[in-house]
């Protein structure tokens, strides 16, 4: 599986955002997007997941499921964390797992892979900024999908579960998948290749 | 299909919480149509004649309240982003949020008019009529609506927005449904003439309604 892009670029609201952006990513690659503010990180991954219009180039997956559409085969996780605060964290989970296309029963053990499974019963209103982008990421691990583009991962998780995150990376790399993410800080992926938007390349 | 059976579900959940907008339509329903007898006076036969309208009028603006929050409130969790993203089509999934938001919204009135009509004046004969022509009609205002709600999903107020681009839309609803009721309570004109061409409204805006406002959607989500 590989993604790449060609010469890509992206208007919004009449002003373009980048463009000439080129990158390929294996499978078992990672891509971290870095970029002052505004330089178009999380439109190029809105960009790649179809909600936003393509404004030039070319955008392929090559090797995937050919039924699918690259939306469909790839997991967005951006700075909204999608949870309904009257339904219980087990609620939204499963709702997001069966929604996504993955069985309800990865939920239970999603959960108890970032630490929720205690608070499962518990309304999703009264959790942190932290536990809510765990239950978040949980969705990533409740549903297979190949690609992950992860807008701002680390934003809100302490030490130890951005380290968790590191490792949850990985072994999503291991297992032949692919990951974007745009961020300020590190990740803690080694060999993970570098873009820079809003530099002349 | 496990994909909108789980949206359904969520749904409903989501509006008969604590928040949710389930009942904010029927008890407005329940106060218009309450107060218009105390505003004009113990006059039966005048409530009888107009009760129809009042009774419809009353439901065409409660279904309205509810409806902005249809598609806002999923844009502003980010919901929407992966809503896209699904597997199942767009215009299945908003169909099914139509559907939704008429059980909790629309239902609850067709269930309320019975008890609410006596307050109006109304016999059995009229108050089966209206019952039928609302269980007809509101699921097409609620899918009308979906339209609405879909345009206004990214303005911060689109309440009053939706209201100018819905209302219009839904006044063949409101003429052949009042038309129908007070065609089995006077006539001359026979029951099914109006009751026809309002079932013809609703399916056609069932089928319109989820197409219209998935293209809407994907166009405001730029």
């Amino acid at each position: 599986m590989r993604l790449c892009a060609s010469d890509l670029g992206c208007r919004r609201g009449g002003r373009t955002v980048f463009e000439g952006i080129s990158f390929a990513v294996e499978a078992g690659e990672a891509l971290t997007i870095r970029g002052r503010n505004g330089a178009g990180k999380s439109s190029l991954l809105r960009l790649i997941v179809g909600l936003v219009r393509v404004g030039g180039g070319r955008l392929a997956l090559e090797g995937g499921d050919p039924e699918l559409s690259l939306s469909e085969q790839a997991h967005y996780l951006g700075h909204q964390d999608a949870l309904k605060p009257s339904l219980s964290v087990g609620e939204n989970l499963r709702f997001w797992s069966e929604y996504l296309g993955g069985l309800s029963s990865n939920a239970g053990e999603a959960l108890t892979t970032v630490g929720l499974a205690a608070l499962a019963d518990f309304p999703a209103a009264y959790l942190s900024a932290g536990q809510r982008r765990r239950l978040s990421i949980a969705r990533l691990l409740a549903v297979k999908r190949p690609i992950w583009l992860l807008d701002e991962p680390t934003s809100t998780l302490d030490t130890t579960a951005q380290e968790q995150l590191g490792g949850l990376m990985r072994a999503h790399l291991a297992g032949g998948g692919l990951i974007l993410a745009a961020t300020h800080s590190a990740l803690g992926i080694d060999g993970a290749k570098e873009l820079r938007l809003g530099e002349p390349q | 299909m496990s994909a909108l059976a789980a949206m359904l579900a969520r749904d409903l959940r989501v509006a008969v919480r604590v928040g949710g907008g389930a009942l904010i339509g029927v008890l407005f329903f329940l106060v218009v149509v309450t107060l218009t007898p105390l505003a004009l006076g113990p006059d039966l036969a005048l409530l009888q004649r107009i009760g129809p309208a009042i009774l419809w009028l009353a439901a065409l603006l409660a279904n309205l309240l509810a409806l902005d929050r249809l598609f806002a409130a999923d844009h502003e969790d980010g919901s929407l982003d992966l809503i896209m993203t699904g597997r199942a089509p767009l215009e299945l999934v908003v169909a099914v949020k139509g559907l939704a938001q008429w059980l909790t919204t629309g239902l609850p009135l067709v269930i309320a008019t019975p008890p609410i009509g006596l307050f109006l004046n109304l016999d059995a004969k009229a108050e089966g009529a209206l019952v039928l022509t609302l269980l007809v009609g509101t699921p097409g205002l609620t899918f009308i609506g979906l339209i609405g709600a879909a345009l206004a999903v990214t303005l911060r107020r689109g309440g009053l927005l939706l209201a100018v681009l819905v209302l219009p839309l839904t006044v063949p609803v409101l003429i052949f449904g009042v038309a129908a009721a007070n065609a089995a309570v006077m006539g001359p004109v026979p029951f099914g003439t109006p009751f026809t061409i309002l079932c013809a409204f609703t399916l056609a805006s069932i089928v319109v309604g989820p197409f219209a406002a998935a293209a809407a959607l994907r166009q405001e989500m730029e």
